[in-house]
């Protein structure tokens, strides 16, 4: 489904990404692990359109996407959770659900997606018109990831959906999140939280100083030295 | 002493007054909420709309309000000019070149309207009545210029928060990176903003003329006036320019009556700079 | 000497001669537009030693004008010299700029929130101005009113524009020693750490509103020497030509065009907005009145969007890139 091809990547001068090359296929859910300062947050931020890559090709079902601008990527059925969520605080919880799902595609769907968020998230549904800002960590990543589902998506992008919460709430945030896989949408997740992200994907990927070190089904590499080495790398 | 029937008159006119203004500092807060750029010659730009509605209705007897949508059209038509010539080259630059820019526009909007109208004030006359509540007077028009400034700023409060594109020109000033990954360019809504920032301008224009007389200054007489409004009442917030326009508007109508008119202004700009210094970030300041 | 030394010196000694030479019959014309383009240097780089460390201010016309107004005043209500006049004017100016540079600068009123605040101010300057019509003559302005037998050493108004070439001269000289000596002193540094950020600035030690308010009274006191003498020069005052944001926004425009970081940018800029102000309004004369103001504002427009640097700021970004090529890409740190 998404195929990167050789992407180099960065931010002025510096180069964040060397020649990345990975691949999802459809309904799978795939990590990307590593240190701080890996690249992981650029690798999805060249996908979702934020930065255009400088070489290489990113594919999405056959479709070239590489350089595209963010509103024509998630128009093509990728959404992206941000690092830090990225709310709009002084929205309410509806209003940032009702912004996922700006697209004209998504806006016919409207009522059907949101039901299905509420489903997911009833916390959500009681703060409906509760400003996004004023919510609690955990109740904030959820509204990030309703948000995203209300794009209706084919993949969604998750960057470190576990920063800053405790890690109770961790848990809790990826069952759903294998919940959310379970309805039939294909996961991207980056994180450094290495042994939970594990338990909840089919393969990951280990990205090290803007490399691709090592890639794997996420059974086996749980067993190995992997862990290890990205634990260390942090 | 003074007479209160005329303190009560004061007010009274103070209210239908605060009405008007509040509608120039809500568009002028609208651009400046989402774009971070203070349009200086935006007042210039409601000038503009009433010489257009003047001449509608003086040369071509158009009627008022058909005239009054004109103003609308064209001051949104304005605003995504001014946007796309002038803004869009400008959004990156420092703070302190957009303040010229758009002063510069100001300039050019001023000589400009000497150069094709001279420096004659004019204004629309309307037949309407005077009418009279409990011995004190309210001309009509200001009554009916009051309604409709109202119902402009309740269909923008509805613009903004029922349609998808009002609330996310709300979110792209929140976070423009974030309202991209939901599918909005924030090029567009920036477009969208001026324009509606524009229209506010076109129907201040129409209210306006038939109130006082335009000249190629108006932009300088009530343009530091709206942009203390705005800025007391928090840059960026409109509630506050609401409530703002209105204490402004007292204390202009209140001083005016008591003292002179002039001095009403003068008094009004010293409570701003007093309050100011009271609350820096403008009264109704959100704690961000 | 440096080359640039020479030719500073050189430019000089061209300046002070230039009213002795034989000019023709325009040299009157010659000597009130190169005046004009002095006094107004004068009062631009007096703005720019606030505009330089981020206090924009949108309403030095008030200083501009308390300092013009209350000259003129004195002397026309009271006889009162303006040898003394200007000083007191000045003072009065200063302690504007204190009352409302003080809560500025305690309070934190910054950015936006400053340019409109002194906006503020600078109408309140222009509006009582004009409603107080009875004794500043209101909208039509004030003329410093003098009779046959008035003392031209007294009065300082002088028949001969040489004279006031030579004032002008001086006070623009002296307005560049004044911007080259906060340039280099303690002064200039403090202010841009608080420019760049206020609250590291003051958990060193720099000691915030007294800088900023000292830079402003500074700023406002030269502005204010600048509207007395234009106001002699001119032997007239006008509300709108010397407070109020028209004339405001010129200062600031004529600063930022010429370049706002350096000692010359404002000279640069202003004797260019001068220049072309009078060029334009011979060029169409009579008929075609405001148009010349019309091509102006435009001209003004387009250079603010394509020279952000003001003239004599991109030009010196070009002639540093001239001598220094660009190098090449640093690679990427892994």
């Amino acid at each position: 489904m998404l195929e990167l091809n050789g992407v180099t990547a960065g931010y002025g001068a510096f180069t964040a990404l060397w020649d990345v090359s990975l691949r999802v296929a459809a309904g799978e859910a795939v990590a990307v692990v590593g240190p701080n300062g890996a690249g992981k947050t650029t690798l999805l931020r060249v996908i979702s359109g934020l930065i255009a890559p400088r070489g290489g090709r990113v594919t999405f079902e056959g479709t070239e996407l590489g350089g595209r601008p963010a509103y024509d990527v998630v128009a093509h059925g990728i959404a992206h959770v941000p690092e830090g969520r990225r709310l709009f605080p002084l929205l309410t919880v509806a209003e940032n659900l009702k912004m996922g799902a700006f697209l004209p595609s998504a806006r016919a769907h409207f009522r059907e997606s949101l039901e299905r968020v509420y489903a997911l998230f009833p916390v959500l549904a009681e703060r409906q018109t509760q400003r996004a800002g004023s919510l609690s960590g955990g109740e904030q990543q959820m509204l990030a990831v309703g948000r995203a589902l209300m794009s209706r998506p084919k993949l969604i992008l998750l960057d470190e959906p576990s920063m800053g919460l405790a890690p109770v709430m961790v848990l809790r945030l990826f069952d759903l999140i294998s919940r959310v896989r379970e309805g039939g949408f294909t996961i991207l997740i980056v994180e450094q939280n290495v042994r939970q992200v594990l338990k909840l994907v089919d393969r990951a990927y280990l990205l090290e100083v803007g490399r691709i070190k090592m890639e794997g089904r996420a059974a086996e590499l749980a067993e190995q030295d992997f862990v290890r080495q990205a634990y260390v790398g942090l | 002493m003074l007479d209160p029937i005329f303190l009560l008159e004061a007010v009274v006119n103070g209210i239908l007054l605060g009405g008007v203004l509040a509608l120039l500092a809500l568009g002028l807060n609208l651009i400046f909420g989402v774009i971070d750029i203070v349009w200086i010659a935006y007042v210039d730009l409601v000038a503009l709309c009433m010489y257009a509605v003047y001449f509608l209705v003086t040369l071509y007897a158009w009627p008022l309000w058909l005239a009054g949508l004109v103003s609308i059209g064209m001051g949104a038509l304005l605003g995504v000019l001014v946007h796309l010539l002038i803004i869009t080259p400008i959004l990156t630059s420092p703070p302190i070149n957009q303040l010229l820019a758009t002063g510069g526009l100001l300039f050019f909007v001023q000589s400009f309207a000497t150069l094709l109208w001279s420096t004659d004030h004019r204004s629309v006359r309307v037949a309407m009545p005077t009418l009279e509540v409990g011995g004190i007077f309210i001309s009509f028009t200001r009554l009916l210029a009051f309604a409709l400034a109202i119902l402009a700023m309740v269909a923008l409060y509805l613009f903004l928060t029922r349609t998808y594109t009002g609330t996310a020109i709300r979110a792209v000033s929140q976070d423009r990176e974030a309202i991209a990954l939901m599918g909005a360019r924030p090029q567009r809504l920036y477009l969208v903003t001026s324009a509606v920032g524009g229209a506010m301008a076109g129907v201040a224009g129409a209210l306006l003329i038939i109130q006082y007389a335009v000249h190629p200054y108006f932009g300088s007489a009530f343009g530091p006036l709206t942009f203390m409004i705005c800025v007391l009442g928090g840059l960026g917030n409109m509630v506050g320019a609401f409530f703002a326009a209105f204490i402004m508007a007292q204390i202009i109508s209140v001083g005016g009556v008591i003292v002179s008119t002039e001095m009403g202004y003068v008094i009004a700009f010293v409570v701003f700079i007093v309050l100011m210094f009271v609350r820096p970030g403008g009264i109704f300041a959100r704690r961000a | 000497m440096t080359p640039l030394r020479a030719a500073g010196l050189l430019a000089l000694v061209a300046l002070a001669v230039v009213p002795v030479l034989p000019l023709g019959s325009a040299q009157e014309y010659i000597w009130h537009v190169v005046i004009q383009i002095f006094l107004w240097s004068f009062v631009g780089n007096a703005w720019s030693l606030m505009g330089r460390f981020g206090l924009v201010s949108l309403g030095h016309g008030a200083f501009l004008g308390v300092g013009a107004y209350a000259t003129v005043l004195l002397w026309n209500a009271y006889g009162l010299t303006p040898w003394i006049g200007a000083p007191l004017a000045v003072a009065l100016t200063v302690v504007l700029a204190l009352v409302v540079g003080y809560p500025c600068s305690r309070f934190q009123v910054v950015g936006h929130y400053f340019a409109l605040v002194t906006l503020a101010v600078g109408e309140v300057v222009r509006l009582l101005i004009v409603a107080e019509r009875d004794w500043t003559g209101g909208s039509l302005g004030v003329t410093f009113q003098t009779t046959g037998t008035t003392s031209a050493g007294w009065s300082l108004q002088f028949s001969d524009k040489r004279v006031f070439y030579y004032v002008g001269l001086a006070a623009w000289l002296f307005g560049l020693w004044v911007w080259w000596r906060v340039d280099r002193s303690m002064a200039r540094s403090a202010m841009e750490a608080i420019g760049e950020d206020e609250t590291a600035a003051a958990s060193v030690g720099i000691r915030v509103a007294r800088f900023k308010m000292a830079i402003t009274a500074l700023s406002a006191a030269l502005t204010a020497l600048g509207g007395a003498l234009l106001a002699l020069y001119l032997a007239y005052a006008n509300p709108d030509t010397m407070a109020g944001i028209g004339v405001s926004l010129r200062i600031v425009f004529a600063v930022v065009l010429g370049g706002m970081y350096s000692l010359l940018g404002p000279f640069v800029g202003t004797a260019l907005t001068i220049a072309l102000g009078e060029y334009l309004r011979i060029y169409f004369g009579i008929k075609l009145i405001g148009m010349a103001e019309t091509i102006y504002g435009l001209l003004l427009i387009v250079f603010i969007i394509f020279l952000p640097a003001g003239i004599y700021g991109s030009l010196a970004q070009a002639f540093r890139r001239r001598r220094a090529p660009p190098s090449r890409d640093v690679p990427a740190r892994a």
